[in-house]
Parts: structure tokens; sequence; C-alpha cells
């Protein structure tokens, strides 16, 4: 028997699960091991500070996506020890031994690390929408909340879903217009980066989108504490920025097993191989997902193409023979843009996001970076895509690897 | 794109990076340095240029994080030496691409 284990059943974890079930033999063990029963559909989370989702729309038991001949095993994970290839775990001192591992453990909001962010004020007039509670707490918070300066901020990069502030402000814009209360709102954006976006065509265009939907942006602000009393965030070069109500996008870093394990760098993600997702120091680990210190964005559109690359190459690396794919770092984001809205972005390693037509087979172009009514309806039906196609590992009509058609490019 | 910058002739992206690492002298340093307004390089805006070059993969320059626990500055500090963003300035006068944190 070959033992093949899995850590996180999140996104990563559960396509891994099924599509490896499929194609790996019988004689190949797989074991799923995740602290938690429940699924979270995360990029639902958006949604539910504007009531557009509720909880019931982003939780699933996670063993509605575990197929016949996976274990699943619902405890936190202690201890990864590469050197015996074994994995403790909390739950009755249980341990397992792999011959592969694939780490999918994700990376995690951490309050925490940002001085009077997660204190008295947290939850009163300090929120995440990053975390099921949070987003609940907020959509609470928004339905009473009589209006003043609404600041988003993200405390530093990467962090996953990085378009993800962005949606947030552009919901709360249409939101506020929506309830007859846009003048009594400022809509503020206090970011590290030096615009809207990192890549810089992207930039532009969500700059203009911002400036247009009065969406004050602050840029190179990198947060250093909060004080919640003076309710104002103070950057290390001591410049302040006032708020009423803070949606923060706390530091995010990979889970602390990794850090315990000897596996991390800095914020706890696993050095991996760009194009292979292989450890360089244990031919036998590999990291998919959020987990992986991968230079492409933190998302579960890159989750799924990596994981589509990964599953096939295992089946030749298990083999001894050459891995047959290389990802490229391919990514593909809705923006939602409110008002029935959405932006689409494409790109990978090599290639920033372009303006364009993005070909959906099957449904037709999408625009790319450019607001369209498509883009939306694509963004809300992907939701079902998810529980019913990509966690189950079922082909999706999407090219794992990134293609230039339908792109515009200047030279 | 080609440019000149103090006397010499050097590949340079759209955002004013240097592409090619080998390019890069200390006079062209410290002119990229006036560029960004430090009027002058001092020793330890040196050892972190030094760090950051030593340390580049690929071409790219650290993130921010991984400068100031490889080097023992402090955030703060750095932000003092490298006003505004400290990571992405070090990286252009360095004559580094930016570092990978940013996607
Ligand atoms: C608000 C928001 C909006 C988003 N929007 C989008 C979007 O529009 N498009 C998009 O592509 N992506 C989006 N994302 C990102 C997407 O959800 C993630 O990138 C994706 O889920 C990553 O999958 P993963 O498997 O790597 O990690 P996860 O899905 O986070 O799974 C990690 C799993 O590991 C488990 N785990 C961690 N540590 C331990 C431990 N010690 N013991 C046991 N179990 C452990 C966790 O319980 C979890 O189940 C969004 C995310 C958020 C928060």
């Amino acid at each position: 028997m070959k033992q093949l284990v899995i850590l996180g059943a999140g996104t990563a974890g559960t396509m891994v699960a099924n599509r490896l079930r499929r194609t790996l033999a019988d004689d190949w063990r797989i074991t799923l091991v995740d602290q938690s029963e429940t699924h979270y559909y995360q990029p639902g989370f958006l949604f539910i500070p504007f009531g557009i989702y509720s909880q019931r729309d982003v939780v699933k038991p996670e063993r509605d996506f575990v197929p016949p001949g996976v274990e699943f095993v619902v405890s936190p994970i202690e201890l990864i020890e590469p050197e015996r290839r074994r994995v403790r775990l909390s739950k009755d001192g249980r341990s397992l031994d792999y011959d592969f591992l694939v780490i999918a453990t994700g990376t995690h909001i951490r309050p925490d690390q940002t001085p009077g962010l997660a204190e008295h004020e947290w939850r009163r007039s300090i929120f995440d929408f990053y975390t099921l509670e949070g987003a609940v707490a907020l959509a609470k918070h928004l339905r009473i909340w009589k209006g003043g300066r609404l600041v988003v901020n993200v405390v530093d990069n990467p962090i996953k879903c990085p378009v993800a502030p962005l949606e947030f402000l552009m919901l709360a814009d249409w939101f506020f217009r929506e309830r007859g209360m846009r003048d009594r709102v400022e809509l503020i954006y206090a970011t590290p980066l030096s615009g809207a976006f990192t890549k810089p065509i992207a930039a532009k265009h969500l700059s203009n989108l911002l400036q247009e939907k009065e969406i004050q942006v602050v840029p190179d602000f990198m947060v250093e504490r909060v004080d919640p009393d003076a309710k104002k965030l103070i950057s290390y070069d001591e410049q302040e920025v006032a708020y009423d109500l803070l949606v923060s996008v706390p530091l995010n870093m990979g889970a602390e097993v990794i850090a315990r394990s000897g596996l991390g760098d800095s914020l706890n993600y696993v050095a991996v191989d760009k194009h292979t997702f292989v450890s360089p120091k244990y031919p036998e680990i590999f990291a998919l997902g959020d987990a992986a210190a991968l230079p492409t964005s933190k998302a579960g559109s890159v989750a799924h193409f990596a994981v589509e690359c990964f599953a096939e190459n295992f089946v030749h690396y298990v083999e001894g023979l050459e891995m047959p794919h290389k990802f490229d770092g391919h990514a593909n984001c809705f923006i939602e843009s409110g008002f029935g809205k959405a932006l689409l972005i494409d790109f990978n390693y090599d290639v920033e996001p372009l303006p364009g037509h993005y070909p959906l087979p099957g449904i037709g172009p999408l625009t790319l970076l450019k607001e369209s009514e498509a883009n939306h309806w694509g963004k809300l039906m992907f939701r079902w895509v998810y529980w019913h196609v990509l966690l189950k590992g079922r082909p999706l009509p999407l090219p794992a690897l990134m293609s230039m058609a339908g792109k515009w490019q200047h030279n | 794109m080609i440019r000149s910058i103090a006397g010499q002739t050097v590949h340079v992206n759209e955002e004013g990076f240097l592409t090619a690492s080998e390019e890069w002298t200390r006079e062209i340093a410290e002119e990229i340095a006036r560029e960004e307004g430090i009027a002058e390089l001092t020793p330890a805006h040196w050892k972190v240029i030094e760090w950051c070059r030593a340390h580049a993969v690929n071409g790219r320059s650290p993130t921010l994080r991984q400068i100031t626990e490889g080097t023992g500055i402090s955030t703060k500090e750095m932000f003092a030496l490298f006003p505004k963003g400290p990571a992405k300035k070090v990286a252009r006068i360095a004559g580094l691409g930016k570092p990978e944190g940013c996607v």
C-alpha cells in the first residue's frame, strides 16, 4: 500500500483528493485531514456584509465532497515530521505515515499581529470580512450604521484574493447609494501599495473606476498600529488615517503548524518549485493553494489551475517519470464592481492583466478589465460551479494554462 | 527600454527598474536615490542595498519583511531610510526587480 496524505480540506485539498482518487490505482491509500468538518465558500464572504448572501449560502459539510475511497480525518494537525515522513495529529495522539504529502493548509488572517486591531473595539468599530464570523458581524453593523468615514485597510501583502478589498469598496459604494445615504459616507482605501493594484495596467483601469465611484485611495500606507480609542490608523512613518468604521484585511499568514514543523518562510508559506510545486528539500512533499510560497495571486482560481497541472504530473512523478506540465501561475479573477456589474482579469507569472476578451467555451466571451453584466453573472454563477463542479474535481471548460487569445497587448 | 543613468546606458522597464542587475554601479544607485528623493546614501542605506543585492532571487529584490528579518533593521528605520515604499525603493536603487511579495 502506498500512502498519500493531504493536509487541509479547503479548495485545493478537496480538489486534489477528488482528482487523485480517480487517477491513482487501488493500492494507494488517500487520507485527507482538516480541523473543520465544514467547508467554506470563501469568495462568498464578500457578499455577506451587504446582505446579498447569508451564512447558509457559503457553508456545506466537507463530507459531501469527500469521494469514496478517501479517508477524511477531522483533527487539528500538530506537527509534520519530514525526516520521518510522518504527520502527528492532535486528536487521539494519532499519527499518519506517508509516502507523499500534499500541504494545502491555506492562509489565514492574523489580527493579533497589529497592535490595537483585535482588542476591545474588535467587531464593534473594527471588522474583517475574511472570516465568516467577521462578515456576519459586519453585516449586522452595516444595517444600523449611520454613516461617517469607512476605511478599508490592507495591513500587508500578500493577501488572499488581492482584489477583494477593492470589491468590498465598490460594493459599499453601491450599497450606500441604494440606501440613499452615500452623501453621509466617505469611502477610503489605505493600502501599502503605491496604487490600487499590483500590476500597472490593471492598477490604472481600477484606479479610474475608484475615482468614478468617489473612493479615495491613500497609497504607500503601511500600518504599524491602530489606536482603537482615538479611532485612527498610524503608519510606520507616522501618517495617520482617521476612521469611524474600520474594515481591516489583517496580515495573512500560513498555518502555524508549518512554522512549528520548520517548513515555512517568515509568513509560514512553504517554499516549492513554482512550476511543479515540489519542495526543493523534500522530494515527497508538495504544497498547493494559498499555503505555497508562489509569485502569483493567492486565489481559488489559481488553486484550481494548479491542481489540474499537479494531478496530471503526480501520476507520472510517482512512476519516476518526468512531469509533463509546468504551471505558469495562471490566475483568473472576477472583480465585483457594484450595480450588477463586474470586471474580469486573467494573468500569470509573466503576463500582467490586459484588456480584451476572455474566450469561455459554451458561454461566450467575457470582457477583460472592463465592467459588464455578464461578468457579474459569471461571478455569481461561480458559487454553483464551485460546489458542483470544481470541488469534485470535474473538468471545467477553462484551460489550466493561460491563453493569450483575445487579449490586447501594446508594445 | 534603454536610458542613461550616471553616464551609463542601462536597460530599464516601464517603471524605471533596471532589468539587468549586472549593469548596476554604485554611481547609478546614487543617481536613482536622488530621483527617489534621497539626497545622500549613508552607510545605513548601503547596508540595506548590499544585503538586498546579495539576497536577490532571479534578479528580484527581497520583500520588506525579508529585509527587516535578514538585516535586523526595523520596519520603522526602513521607512526613515527609504520613505514611502521602502522595499520598492531599495529595489530600484539596488538595480533589482520589484519584490515578489507584490502579486
Ligand atoms: C473574502 C474572500 C474573497 C475571495 N474571493 C475570491 C474570488 O473571487 N476568486 C478566487 O479565486 N478566490 C477568492 N478567494 C480566495 C480563495 O478562497 C482561496 O484562495 C482558496 O480558498 C485557497 O484554497 P486553499 O485550499 O489553499 O486554502 P483554504 O481553502 O483556506 O483551505 C485551507 C484548509 O486548511 C485547514 N487547516 C489549516 N491549518 C490546519 C491545521 N493546523 N490543522 C488542520 N487543518 C488545518 C483549514 O481548516 C482549511 O480548511 C477569496 C477569499 C476570501 C477570504
